[in-house]
């Protein structure tokens, strides 16, 4: 009999390796989705985001699992177990602080990822599903830390839980029988406890890795963008190489490691030397076990939903109902999503763009830290004014997109990538 | 090529100086500094001996074990249990305290846990807590405190600071009528300790409840030092490993 063809086919792989590829595509994936995986050449320092966020994925997952097999999710027992992780338990105090730690960086890495797309029009055709499921993770990435933040029970913890839950009960008609179905009860108790445990440990994690990988497997469909805003695939050499790409490994697996290394000097500098971030990561009042019958002397969210909850008390209660302010909150998130058809622009890049753009773009970004700050501060003086701009600016960044992107001047675009960082 | 850097650096700047001139606004209402260090072993053992000389009567650190605080402190054992420990407690129980749960009834709120007092509020409250109680004899105890307007708790200190006085001055609101605010405290009696012997004392006593809030403080922060050292190591190692496989990417 002649040779097996798979021993003298030269793509096979000899060895375990060979057996394992006979049997499942370990080799083809690897090549396809990172050895040959072509990545423009010119990716900046905006590009680290995304990778940084798949770490701080993995850093939450890793150090919530380890949280899990010493926290207790009940209302008697939650707030002692999490001192116990901080005591007790063998480098607890690391695991928690990384992982509460991992929660404010998580938000960093994803708004600037977010705002990178803004930057290059990394969210326009083909990439709009890419937005869509990042937007998806974003507003599921609230959700698991909404409820990450009630699990240490602590008194901030049981306010900002119910702060938040009552908003879902302005709604028309549905509006009481909806919080009693999130809370379990009467009022937020032990049952909340229980199932935002459920969610945040289990439902919310899984959904977020399959968007993750639903988000992965659709930019690696349609290839990355990158700051020049123009396809790579348009040039190709005799071997059918793309001139402006490189592939993804080495080239973007060393710099990211680069990319890892500067990170984890701020996420531990923070780490080590300020957990709390000056009440802005952990909160005072939540090193105080919840207290049904004492409100924290001002209630706020922690920092990264403050844009939000900024927008929230801008607008005023009209009718009778305050269920405005949580529509426009909604809304906020929501127009997220049709970013990719707001924009008219004929290019994709902020180099390319005119001016109108950029100045929009810049105080689009002003108006935004500027909500951020207003929702952290109690509502008086000069900031309910301030929150009521600049949910007005936010909203015109977004809904004016169509027609200031139109009139907008652009530059010619190259045809082939400029420099490479 | 980089211009839309600089204008997303101006954009930051513009933010933060509307944030800056926001938060001028509100007027800062800080505590004075307590000067407390948490790598001071020495004021950290006399804060310990306080503590339990003093405060473990009605406050518990149902938190801390009494070991770990050894340990922790380079307190030895005879000491521990033969000067630290008033309780039937075992050495590694946590540090619980002979008040009754009933003890609202006497100071109409149970003394609290003061486990996490430091990191709910912070050092340099404690501090200004403990030099802030001054005579004022509406209050069930005799006793008002400059930070707490209403503390529930006695001066328990009052034989070592000394008795303290209110001090107010007229403030007339817009009407022009008379307006006394309370704008601190001074000596009425002298004490046993001299005022910078008591201001030793609650630094000390402050300090033990920060390294109560939280034991492993210290051993984190000198830790850190090494973990970012390595990584700065490492940084460059990354970063000339990278500029080697980019040397042919043009």
């Amino acid at each position: 009999m002649a040779a097996a063809p798979e021993s003298t086919d030269p793509s096979k792989s000899p060895g375990l390796l060979g057996w394992i590829d006979q049997r499942f595509p370990l080799s083809k994936l690897w090549k396809e989705q990172v050895s040959e995986y072509y990545a423009p050449k010119n990716f900046n320092f905006w590009y680290y985001f995304g990778s940084l966020a798949l770490l701080v994925l993995v850093n939450q997952l890793i150090t919530g699992i380890f949280l899990t097999m010493n926290y207790k999710p009940s209302s008697a027992e939650a707030f002692s177990s999490v001192e116990y992780i901080m005591r007790d338990v063998d480098w607890g105090w690391l695991i928690r602080y990384m992982h509460s730690t991992g929660a404010s960086a998580f938000f960093i890495v994803v708004y600037l990822h977010m705002f990178r797309a803004l930057l290059y029009g990394s969210h326009r055709k083909p990439r709009e599903l890419l937005w869509i499921f990042g937007c998806l993770i974003f507003l599921l990435l609230m959700a698991e830390a909404f409820m990450g933040y009630v699990l240490p029970w602590g008194n901030m913890s049981f306010w900002g839980a119910q702060v938040i839950v009552s908003l879902f009960g302005s709604l028309p008609v549905i509006g009481g029988g909806l919080v009693e179905w999130i809370r379990g009860d009467y009022v937020i108790a032990d049952a909340t406890l229980n199932r935002f445990f459920a969610l945040h440990v289990a439902a919310l994690p899984l959904a977020l890795v399959f968007l993750v990988i639903a988000h992965l497997m659709a930019l690696h469909e349609v290839g990355s963008n990158n700051p020049d805003g123009i396809d790579i695939k348009k040039h190709k050499d005799s071997k059918g190489h793309y001139l402006d790409g490189i592939p993804f490994h080495p080239y973007y697996t060393v710099k990211d490691v680069v990319g890892v290394a500067g990170f984890l000097v701020i996420f531990c500098g923070v780490i080590f030397f300020a957990p709390t971030f000056g009440g802005l990561f952990l909160e005072s009042p939540n090193f105080e076990p919840a207290n049904p019958l004492q409100t924290p002397p001002h209630i706020a969210p922690v920092w990264y939903f403050t844009p939000f909850y900024a927008m929230l008390r801008a607008v005023p209660s009209f009718a009778g109902t305050q269920v405005w302010g949580v529509l426009v909150m909604g809304a906020a998130i929501v127009v997220l999503f049709f970013v990719p058809w707001l924009d008219r622009s004929p290019v994709l890049s902020i180099r390319y763009r005119g001016p109108i753009y950029k100045i929009a773009l810049a105080i689009f970004s002003v108006a935004f830290i500027i909500l951020g700050v207003c929702g952290l501060k109690p509502p008086s003086g000069i900031y309910p004014m301030l929150a009521k701009i600049c949910t007005a600016l936010y909203f015109a960044f977004f809904l004016l997109m169509p027609w200031y992107t139109k009139i907008d001047s652009v530059k010619p675009v190259p045809e082939r990538v400029t420099g490479h960082a | 090529m980089h211009k839309h850097l600089v204008l997303i650096a101006a954009a930051f700047l513009a933010a933060s100086a509307v944030v800056g001139v926001a938060s001028a606004q509100e007027g800062e209402n800080s505590l004075p500094h307590s000067g407390a260090d948490i790598n001071d072993v020495e004021s950290l053992q006399r804060g310990a001996r306080n503590f339990m000389n003093y405060c473990s009567g009605c406050h518990s650190l149902k938190y801390l074990r009494y070991n770990r605080m050894a340990k922790d402190l380079e307190i030895p054992e005879s000491e521990l249990t033969g000067n630290l420990m008033f309780t039937s407690d075992r050495p590694f129980d946590t540090i619980n305290t002979s008040m009754p749960a009933d003890a609202e009834g006497w100071f109409g709120k149970q003394p609290p846990d003061l486990s996490l007092m430091a990191r709910a509020r912070s050092v340099d409250y404690i501090y200004a807590f403990l030099k802030g109680f001054y005579v004022d004899k509406t209050r069930p105890w005799g006793t008002n405190n400059l930070i707490l307007p209403g503390a529930a708790m006695p001066d328990v200190l009052a034989d070592l600071q000394g008795l303290q006085k209110p001090v107010f001055k007229n403030e007339p609101d817009e009407r022009g009528s008379a307006n006394m605010v309370l704008v601190g405290v001074e000596k009425m009696t002298a004490g046993a300790l001299k005022p910078e012997e008591y201001d030793r004392f609650v630094r000390d006593t402050a300090n033990f409840l920060d390294y109560a809030g939280e034991p492993i403080k210290a051993k984190r922060q000198s830790m850190g030092v090494f973990v970012i050292l390595f990584l700065l190591v490492f940084f460059a190692f990354a970063y000339m490993l990278k500029k080697e496989y980019w040397k042919d990417v043009h």
